[in-house]
């Protein structure tokens, strides 16, 4: 009996059960996709943000190489949590005399690293160096072969491109680490590091790094990462507040819609109390009837706010933002607690009226 | 007769007029308040990223290389060319001033310390801490402190105008020296005020005030390099385009947005026989950064404005569906569909301009406080905002009123007063 009342109220009044069904979905849905953003802006900013390149540096301690095994130490303490790339630095001179910096590295590790360097062309065969474009005119100003001499040792290098940073890049020549170890007997002295995560989730990174390392100094970007931090805890903040907002207005604008399809239905609510129904029973009918909206309004809601979210990652971040069913359980409770309070508040307001005089419409 | 119905129906009805207006100023408030946000987010954000430094770089036209590895610096100090300290206030002087947040030049020299007996050669930079300068009768403070906030002191930063200097964190232990220590540089007896921790080379440099630094190398007035800290623009199609390839009207709207490439352009004009140039690390990747956030906002912003307008028309549906009734009273005494409908959407509009107007104060108030609270800086609303607001609610109100006077405007009277629908 209590069932098909349930049944038979949705299904008579459709029209009204369906528009506040339709506030319900929209509300639920508008508060999944702003808590999924909310929950997931952060590592989509922190991807843009390891674009600035690296936030940890490793410097052997006394000025000499790091150990031949430093950068495998590093990957496996990484594990794909990020890139890190060496970097070995001496001063050589041109033919006429020139000091100039040359600096050996990875090419395709710094690449992935640092991919604000403007690049003419990557260096892909060995002796072929990339050249700082304020260097350029200095070592080889026709673009021809050009030689470079370190204590003695002279290296034949042909420039394979030129690179822009506006830093302090420009004025140096880029070799394989390779060439530069022949060439010099110079190793890796410096590992930049990017890696991504939280900032307790790099710290714990940075102490590993430490431990695998010992004759590293592991030092923090600072720049970089308090930029980061700042930049992201104001997005979060302004997101959380747009995100209150609008949660608000959504559960206004279901409880608006509810109370009138309740309201509306005073005559049935009359006629069951005519008829001997209990306060108990009425609130329980209804508070059933509100439950049983909230729910499905919500889970319907939930689906479509993932499929929001989902689009609004696609555009703006160009990668999916990755649902979290951990929303679903407050999305759920907050809607069958609006749904609940709406159908309540007027019930509550209704009591005390003779249903004699609701009947006859006054 | 019109007026008297209308106004008679606000009079009587207080309390169903209360709810919907409060649906009215609640929506507008909300939509006032995120678009107020949305259109500000670029800038609040543009002024955080300025923390990762400065996005500009001022080089002679004419420099050496630079030659500097770790912490020594192999460019002997004479050489190359140097700007002209007199030249930096024209900064500015240029049209994108407002948007130039902070400068610091700066001028590397080495010098030898004595300490116990030792001696080691380090760099000393000189630079403006927090330094007053006037262009014009422009009076404004500008230096590393503002360039470079990650920089940390313990003890005290020096004054622009002494001879206190900072020691970078690990030349301080190297050294074994505390704030309010001296050290001796070739004669110079030099105070030690606080001791600086930046993450990068300057933890193994001496910062002093400029003027020192030009005393030491001999050449008064000179700059190596200036650090520019500017609010720019995303750089899209246009900003990447040569300037000199540019026709009247594309080279206007070029020099007139604020790109880094054109702010740069400026600094150039400025400075006589300078080089300005992006920090690509910094420029490139901010408008990457402030692209994203800014669509995000604006994406939420329309997720705001919609569920408003929603909660809007909800209410007004719900405000009319309770006044069947009434709709049948005065079709039975003979008004027309227009007349009925024309009375609804009266009511309508008051309620809109009503509620409108106290939700654009209230939005206005709302978004103060989310830049109190998040930014520490006002976030203002252009009054030109105000009519198209009231547009908005207006509209959006006739619409969520629509389905539901249509439906009251055709209700037969008779099962309309006998209260059977």
């Amino acid at each position: 009996m209590f069932l098909r009342m349930l049944v038979r109220a949705a299904v008579l009044r459709r029209r009204r059960a369906l528009s506040a069904l339709f506030a319900m979905v929209v509300a639920a849905a508008v508060a999944t996709a702003m808590l999924n953003l909310y929950v997931d802006v952060q590592a989509k900013l922190r991807r843009e943000f390891r674009n600035y390149g690296a936030n940890i540096v490793l410097v052997s301690r006394d000025g000499a190489s790091l150990p031949a095994d430093a950068l495998a130490h590093v990957e496996s303490v990484l594990a794909g949590r990020g890139v890190g790339a060496p970097f070995a630095l001496v001063v050589a001179r041109t033919s006429d005399g020139q000091p100039v910096v040359v600096a050996g590295t990875d090419f395709d590790r710094v690449r992935q690293l640092d991919r604000w360097w403007s690049v003419s062309n990557w260096p892909s065969a060995p002796q072929q160096a990339l050249v700082g474009v304020r260097a350029l005119s200095v070592v080889s100003p026709k673009n021809q072969p050009f030689d470079l001499t370190f204590q003695g040792h002279t290296i034949r290098l042909t420039s394979a491109g030129t690179v822009g940073t506006g830093a302090a890049e420009d004025s140096r020549v880029y070799v394989s680490l390779a060439d530069l170890a022949s060439w010099t007997g110079v190793r890796t002295s410096t590992i930049e590091v990017a890696a991504s995560g939280s900032p307790q989730e790099i710290s714990a990174i940075m102490q590993q790094l430490e431990q695998a390392i010992p004759a590293a100094d592991v030092r923090p970007v600072r720049q970089i990462m308090e930029g980061e931090a700042r930049v992201l805890g104001k997005t979060r903040a302004t997101l959380l507040a747009a995100a209150a907002l609008i949660i608000l207005t959504a559960a206004l604008c279901v409880l608006s819609t509810l109370m009138g399809w309740v309201f509306d239905r005073r005559r049935d609510f009359a006629i069951m109390k005519a008829l001997g129904a209990s306060d108990r029973l009425l609130n329980g009918f209804f508070a059933a009837e509100a439950a049983a909206l909230g729910a499905s309004g919500a889970l319907i809601g939930f689906v479509l706010g993932i499929g929001i979210a989902a689009w609004i990652g696609r555009v703006n971040f160009h990668a999916p933002v990755v649902p979290r069913f951990s929303v679903l359980p407050f999305v759920l409770a907050g809607s069958i607690v609006v749904t609940l309070l709406s159908a309540v508040l007027p019930i509550w307001l209704l009591r005390r009226v003779q249903p004699a005089v609701i009947l006859r419409g006054e | 007769m019109f007026a008297r119905l209308v106004y008679e129906s606000f009079r009587r009805q207080k309390r169903r007029k209360l709810l919907a207006g409060a649906a009215i100023t609640l929506g507008v408030t909300v939509a006032t308040a995120m678009i107020a946000v949305a259109t500000d987010i670029g800038d609040k954000i543009n002024r955080e990223l300025r923390t990762i430094g400065a996005n500009l770089l001022v080089t002679p036209q004419e420099d050496t290389l630079d030659v500097e590895i770790g912490r020594v610096n192999l460019k002997p100090p004479s050489d190359g060319a140097f700007l002209n300290e007199a030249d930096l206030p024209k900064i500015k002087g240029t049209f994108w001033h407002n948007n130039i947040t902070g400068f610091a030049p700066m001028l590397p020299v080495n010098v030898t310390l004595q300490r116990d007996g030792g001696a080691e050669t380090v760099t000393l930079l000189g630079t403006y801490f927090a330094k007053q300068v006037s262009f014009g009768k422009e009076e404004f403070t500008t230096g590393v402190r503002s360039t470079h906030p990650w920089w940390r002191v313990s003890g005290a930063w020096p004054d622009d105008n002494s001879r206190d200097v900072l020691l970078g964190e690990h030349l301080a232990s190297r050294l074994s020296a505390k704030p309010g220590d001296g050290v001796t540089e070739s004669g110079r007896e030099l105070h030690v005020s606080g001791i600086l921790s930046t993450g990068g080379s300057e933890d193994d440099q001496i910062v002093a005030p400029i003027a020192l630094a030009q005393e030491i190398l001999g050449k008064p007035g000179a700059v190596r390099r200036v650090y520019v800290s500017a609010l720019t623009k995303p750089e899209d199609a246009l900003a990447r385009r040569d300037p000199k390839s540019m026709s009247g009207p594309i080279y206007d709207r070029w020099y007139c947005s604020p790109y880094p490439q054109s702010i740069a352009f400026q600094l150039q004009e400025a400075i006589p026989h300078s080089h300005a140039e992006q920090i690509r690390q910094v420029a490139q990747n901010e408008g990457a950064v402030l692209t994203r956030i800014e669509g995000l906002i604006f994406l939420i912003t329309l997720a705001a404005l919609f569920a408003s307008a929603l909660a809007v028309s909800a209410a007004m549906a719900t405000a009319i569906f309770e006044r069947r009734a009434e709709v049948g009273l005065m079709k039975a005494l003979g008004a027309g569909k227009l007349a009925v409908a024309s009375v609804f959407f009266a009511e309508a509009t008051l309620l809109a301009l009503i509620g409108g107007l106290v939700g654009f104060s209230a939005g206005g108030f709302l978004a103060h406080q989310i830049g109190r609270s998040i930014f520490d800086s006002q976030i203002a609303i252009p009054p030109v905002l105000l009519p198209v607001i009231l547009l908005i609610a207006v509209i959006v109100t006739f619409a969520g009123s629509a389905v539901a006077i249509r439906q009251a405007v055709r209700l037969d009277p008779v099962l309309a007063l006998r209260g059977e629908l």
